[in-house]
């Protein structure tokens, strides 16, 4: 059987199958990621008219992004009780993640893919939608309980009122953690303001050059477990120049998610992403913001 | 392994277009996948493979072009045809290059046919 297509000849042609009459070409011209990236700019637009920023932490597993996000819903609480504050977790299994981030005092919602090797932007649209800072809005008046539409999330014409919640609290936040793996999830947007890939110093200071794709998409990029960089062998200036040679506009910043060393940086990064406008046509390209760099 | 989920993809895509067309079957499926879209061209045929059976896509060629990525080399100016993210520029050297274009991820059109001779896209 022919390898390439199953069709039981060994080497097929297309003026052969052209030859046999009754066929013709039905053009498509269909971007494959079509119609995921509509229900991504529907969620863009759903975060934005919420006040919400949202961000995307993508990693291998193990690089200690939960613990990053823990320590960072902690430090965000400290600097701001009544900022609203949300986590969706992907993961393939079981909801110990959101059971960490709950354990913070802020709410979760866990995304469980089975199978599946990274979030889609309909499962953002799902988990957001059962979040209490999706709600947060929706409690006034022009509340409204009905579905959302197979196309993404409902419109937000008649209330959309971005950051005008909050009683002086700071804009809202979302973090979305993606299921563990360098390569899958860049394909993916999910309507986040920004993809934060985070590696830590227990894996190759090489990983940029090996899983482009990922760092090539991400806006930060944050190097964890920076307390541990005496035990190994891992060269923060040999990754920076990694991560910079795959995408030359990518920040990048060092912290301790375990001693919280950095993680005033990180905020500040947080808070400057929050701060500037969201613009949903090109919140995908990569312009930078306004933030520290420490590299 | 998103290989499978955009195999899936393609597979509604195609059914969907058997539903507007009224098609049996696809003999030919083109698809483009540029070198930078991050996607394992033989996992993708693989993925194909293994759904088709009991589709409109059963037995179904596929065709896939791999058009490059290009470059304005910010150092010399060449534009340049790129393969990957962070390549030096093949002129003058300098490095690295951003990328423009590459991540197309499109089926570009099928080659069908009318005939009952298997199960029709539904």
């Amino acid at each position: 059987m022919c390898v390439t297509c199953g069709c039981g000849t060994p080497n097929p042609t297309l003026a052969a199958v052209a030859d046999e009459g009754a066929q013709r070409l039905v053009r498509l011209e269909a971007d494959l990621l079509g119609a995921n990236d509509r229900i991504a700019r529907a969620n863009r637009e759903h975060f934005a008219a919420h006040g919400v920023t949202a961000l995307n932490l993508v990693s291998s597993p193990g690089s200690g992004k939960t613990a990053l996000l823990c320590a960072t819903l902690r430090a965000l609480r400290a600097r701001d009780p009544g900022r609203p504050l949300a986590v969706i977790e992907g993961d393939q299994q079981t909801s110990l993640d959101a059971d960490r981030i709950r354990a913070t005092g802020v709410p979760a919602v866990q995304v469980n893919t089975g199978r599946g090797c990274h979030l889609d932007a309909r499962m953002v649209t799902d988990a957001f939608g059962a979040l209490p800072i999706h709600g947060h809005v929706h409690d006034g008046p022009h509340g409204h309980d009905g579905p959302h539409g197979r196309d993404g999330p409902h419109d937000h014409h008649a209330h959309g009122h971005p950051g005008a919640h909050g009683g002086g609290h700071g804009p809202g936040l979302l973090f979305i953690e993606n299921v563990g793996n360098l390569v899958c999830p860049a394909l993916w947007d999910l309507g986040e303001a920004a993809k934060v890939a985070v590696l830590s110093v227990t894996e190759g200071d090489d990983k940029p050059l090996k899983y482009p794709d990922l760092f090539a998409a991400a806006r930060l990029v944050v190097i964890n477990k920076v307390d541990l960089l005496p035990y190994v062998d891992f060269d923060v200036a040999r990754c920076v120049a990694a991560a910079r040679r795959v995408n030359p506009a990518v920040e990048v910043l060092q912290l301790s998610a375990r001693t919280g060393d950095g993680l005033p940086a990180w905020l500040d990064w947080i808070d400057a992403m929050a701060a500037s406008p969201i613009r949903p046509a090109a919140a995908h390209a990569q312009a930078p913001v306004p933030a520290r760099t420490a590299a | 392994m998103h290989e499978l989920s955009l195999a899936a993809g393609i597979l509604d895509l195609v059914e969907d277009a058997g539903r507007r067309e009224g098609f049996a079957r696809v003999a030919v499926l083109r698809l483009e996948v540029g070198r930078l879209a991050g996607v394992e061209v033989s996992a993708l045929r693989f993925a194909l493979q293994a759904i088709a059976p009991g589709t409109c896509l059963a037995g179904a060629r596929v065709e896939i072009d791999e058009p490059a990525a290009r470059a304005a080399c910010p150092d010399c100016g060449a534009d340049v045809e790129v393969t990957g993210h962070g390549q030096a520029c093949p002129a003058c050297g300098g490095a690295p290059l951003r990328p423009t274009g590459g991540t197309a991820l499109r089926v570009v059109d099928l080659l069908v046919e009318d005939e009952r001779r298997s199960e029709a896209c539904a």
